[in-house]
């Protein structure tokens, strides 16, 4: 009954014995499913969790073909399922729902659904389905010569959404930035033209750990997320056997990603750490972890499914860094504890974000709030706790950044988007100013994926600098509180963290109000950040994500910013704009230090600078404990975020640091509102686009 | 002699169910989907549908004696019930729920529970119109299900 070509190799009588995964909780529906699909003569698999499904699809990446998944399931939201399977395996996913509504279909779309059926199922449409294995096949990066694909402009996953040709770079390596602008997000369906492979060839899966992910990451970062096309992020990769259309793919579903969390973001308008406190300001830099936790961000505090997967590897660690962690004088305790994000459901390897920032407030002067968030719990309802999520192996920058805020009056700023993005948490730097003038900003971005193991090594020195700078905070702000469960990375941030005393209340209410997609702005708005900031930042953010994912992973440890810093940021009022990335000062921070005095600006990947002085924090970004469950392996935005503000004026500045808690970006951008602050960014490069963009 | 007979029962059976509106075409495609391979295809879905949902019925029932009632809920267990009934071809069950959960949405409890008594009563109906149904069938001899009067 179905057309298939017949050869003798079974796997080649596709579409017969194509192998499908259903996943349908209710047991009637499940049973009719199964008899169709084995009437199609598919090779069926059956549960009836979602859970179950993500364990036997990560178990072999390559046992399946194509997954049908319904949408209401108790104990994992189908979208939720769709977009960690479309992250973690790149396998197609079709929808089944009684409900057909357009927006229900429309949001199956978006988070990657190669098609939506209505319940019941008639089995015409079953016997039809194998196309979108062969879809997906085809414009998946293949490793044989495939040079037709790279013409094709719809090449491309067949998923619903994720048409973007773009993605695909010509041979010229040109990234077709127009087409993909234009085809991004739009439900097409791509043409096979041009493919020569036979569409039952079997290729392998590539498999995006969170190395690999990471490695993409930076590479795009490098070279800024618009202008990167996936020749020269393959090249900048250097990974064997990667081909140039596995990048390509990757880099589609990325800027899918980012997309998805940019809006996500602005619907929210978390603002990382809008500080009332006019003193305080502190960067956050959330550093996501390059693992591409694409976790849906939904409007609503859950993650869709599309939670990052959890990869495999070693989970992400999402940190976020929740600006909370900024010790605002004014506030008390701050605690502001982070939202812990846990892994959702996907239980799989996803990284837990655990990021609680705890801000201590500081005793001293200028008590540097910083939240480190230790363990972010993510939970939908999150309140602009930013988590950071890290990603375990990939993020090894430490977005430390220890900011010396010389501003006399102290501002904390705490920016930490923790977006529901996937996993990624950003580091959110928080940098205090100390009132007094003593700088000891200290800022850490945290560093998002890097590997718990090694955050906790690595943070530690850059903590230790903080403390050295500052000498009026009582703790370093620590960056990351991103740590998986896995590796407490909180341990080593706990000490640092900077109490701002001139942090005001409103900064904790602010920073703490990250991500969780209600964002707090009242919270903010009492800072009187501009809440237009912050959704510009949050606009921002998305770009800067991209950037930031990459800087993050490269960020060196920010340097520290001497007492003489005064400028160094971060004014309390800083709305964190999101800006998922906060692109840490990969590298680039430490050119910075050049640059600036004796002052280590970290710069923002996106800093916002608000002329009216307040600082703005992004952080948004929250992850959902869906997305940070995605695995950080994937795309997840690593942002790191060391930004760093080097705030000549203490004042001036106003460090926005949004974290673009997307997936794992958490920076906290802190807007400086002068120009004072500087942005290393000029080296930096990646948050050059974006910072200023939103600005 | 009498086994025509008994065929030709079971397709009146058959038939008074579509008629009466017990039934619709998605039982049709459970009865194409029966053949050799799953010669009781249709009645293993009918049952496996009464286990499973009368579980969701006691829920059902135990969520709308709560004071005051949680129509999201209720909602959500009638998506589910209305569902699986759709999948087996319930009509009359199948519209109940649909009532139902207008209902839910509006926040209208008394109009909740007289319809879902409806739809239990359907339920119940159909239930044991279908048991008379297969057993009749079984008894016939399998052909008889298999083939469907095209209508």
């Amino acid at each position: 009954m179905t057309v298939e070509p017949v050869m003798d190799d079974p796997r080649d009588q596709f579409p017969i014995g194509m192998r499908v995964l259903a996943v349908d909780d209710d047991p009637t529906c499940l049973f009719f499913l199964e008899t169709l699909l084995r009437r199609c003569k598919y090779h069926v698999t059956t549960t009836n969790q979602a859970v179950a499904a993500l364990r036997l699809l990560r178990e072999n990446k390559d046992k399946f073909d194509l997954v049908i998944s319904d949408v209401y399931m108790p104990d994992m939201d189908g979208f939720k399922l769709l977009e960690l399977v479309g992250l973690e395996m790149d396998l197609p996913v079709i929808m089944l729902s009684g409900n057909g509504d357009t927006k229900l279909v429309m949001k199956g779309i978006t988070h990657g659904a190669c098609d939506y059926l209505l319940k019941p199922v008639r089995i015409e449409e079953l016997k039809n389905i194998w196309q979108h294995v062969i879809r997906k096949k085809k414009f998946d990066p293949k490793d044989s010569n495939n040079s037709g694909n790279q013409d094709n402009p719809h090449c491309g996953t067949a998923e619903g959404g994720i048409v973007s040709a773009g993605a695909l770079l010509d041979q010229n390596g040109k990234l077709n930035k127009r087409r993909k602008d234009q085809n991004e997000d739009e439900d097409e369906e791509n043409d096979e033209n041009g493919h020569d492979d036979s569409s039952t060839q079997k290729k392998p899966r590539v498999v995006w750990s969170v190395d690999l992910h990471r490695k993409f990451v930076a590479a795009v970062h490098q070279m800024g997320i618009d202008k990167a096309v996936p020749k020269k992020i393959l090249d900048l990769m250097n990974v064997e056997k990667l081909t140039r259309e596995n990048v390509a793919s990757h880099l589609q579903k990325y800027r899918l990603y980012l997309k998805r969390l940019n809006s996500i973001v602005n619907q929210q308008a978390n603002m990382a750490a809008a500080l009332g406190g006019t003193d305080a300001s502190y960067l956050r830099m959330g550093s996501l972890n390059g693992l591409e936790n694409f976790h849906t961000l939904n409007g609503s505090e859950q993650f869709h499914n599309s939670a990052f997967r959890s990869f495999p590897p070693s989970g992400l660690l999402g940190r976020l860094n929740t600006p909370a962690g900024l010790g605002m004088r004014g506030l008390p305790s701050s605690g502001m504890t982070q939202l812990g994000h846990t892994q959702n459901s996907s239980g799989s390897t996803i990284d837990q974000v655990n990021f609680q920032q705890v801000i201590l407030p500081g005793s001293h002067n200028g008590s540097v709030l910083q939240g480190m968030p230790t363990a972010l719990e993510l939970d939908p309802h999150m309140n602009g706790v930013t988590h950071a999520r890290e990603l375990s192996t990939a993020i090894d920058n430490r977005t430390v950044f220890p900011i010396s805020s010389g501003f006399p009056d102290a501002k904390v700023t705490i920016g930490s988007s923790s977006n529901s993005l996937l996993g990624v948490t950003n580091n959110t730097l928080m940098l205090e100013q100390n009132r007094q003038g003593a700088q000891g900003g200290i800022v850490f971005g945290n560093q998002s994926p890097v590997s718990v193991a090694s955050l906790n090594s690595e943070f530690p020195s850059p903590l230790m600098d903080h403390n050295r700078l500052n000498d009026n905070w009582s703790n370093a702000a620590q960056s990351s509180g991103i740590h998986s469960n896995p590796f407490p990375l909180n341990d080593c941030f706990k000490q640092p963290i900077l109490h701002h005393n001139n942090l005001q209340d409103n900064m904790s209410t602010m920073a703490l109000r990250i991500g969780s997609n209600r964002c707090d702005v009242s919270s903010v708005t009492s800072v009187s950040p501009q809440l237009q900031d912050i959704r510009a930042g949050i606009e921002c953010q998305a770009n800067l994500i991209n950037s930031i994912n990459d800087q993050i992973s490269n960020h060196a440890p920010l340097q520290e910013w001497d007492d003489h810093n005064q400028d160094g940021y971060y004014r309390s009022n800083v709305m964190g704009s999101s800006i998922n990335s906060m692109i840490p000062v990969n590298g680039a921070v430490c050119p910075t230090a050049q640059g600036l005095e004796p002052k280590n600006t970290m710069f923002l990947a996106n800093m916002d600078f608000n002329s009216t002085g307040q600082s703005n924090f992004i952080d948004t970004l929250y992850l959902k404990d869906d997305q940070v469950n995605k695995s950080a392996a994937e795309a997840s935005l690593k942002l790191k975020q060391g930004l760093l503000m080097d705030q000549r004026k203490p004042q001036g500045s106003h460090i926005s640091s949004s974290f673009g808690s997307l997936e794992d970006i958490v920076g906290a951008m802190v807007k400086e509102e002068q120009d004072k602050v500087t942005l290393i960014e000029g080296d930096l490069g990646c948050d050059t686009y974006s910072l200023r963009t939103c600005i | 002699m009498e086994r025509n007979q008994m065929h030709r029962q079971v397709s009146v059976m058959r038939q008074s169910l579509f008629d009466q509106g017990y039934l619709d075409e998605q039982f049709i495609q459970l009865e194409e989907l029966q053949d050799d391979a799953n010669p009781n295809f249709v009645e293993e879905v009918v049952t496996l549908y009464y286990r499973d949902s009368s579980r969701l019925i006691l829920s059902i029932d135990q969520a709308l004696e709560r004071n005051p009632l949680d129509f999201n809920k209720l909602d959500t267990y009638m998506h589910q019930f209305k569902g699986s009934s759709t999948s087996i071809g319930a009509k009359k069950v199948k519209a109940e729920c649909t009532q139902f959960r207008e209902y839910c949405k509006v926040g209208n409890g008394e109009g909740c529970m007289r319809t879902f008594q409806q739809a239990k009563k359907e339920y119940t109906i159909l239930k044991r119109k279908l048991e008379a149904y297969f057993q009749q069938a079984r008894q016939s001899g399998p052909s008889e299900t298999a083939c469907r009067p095209r209508n």
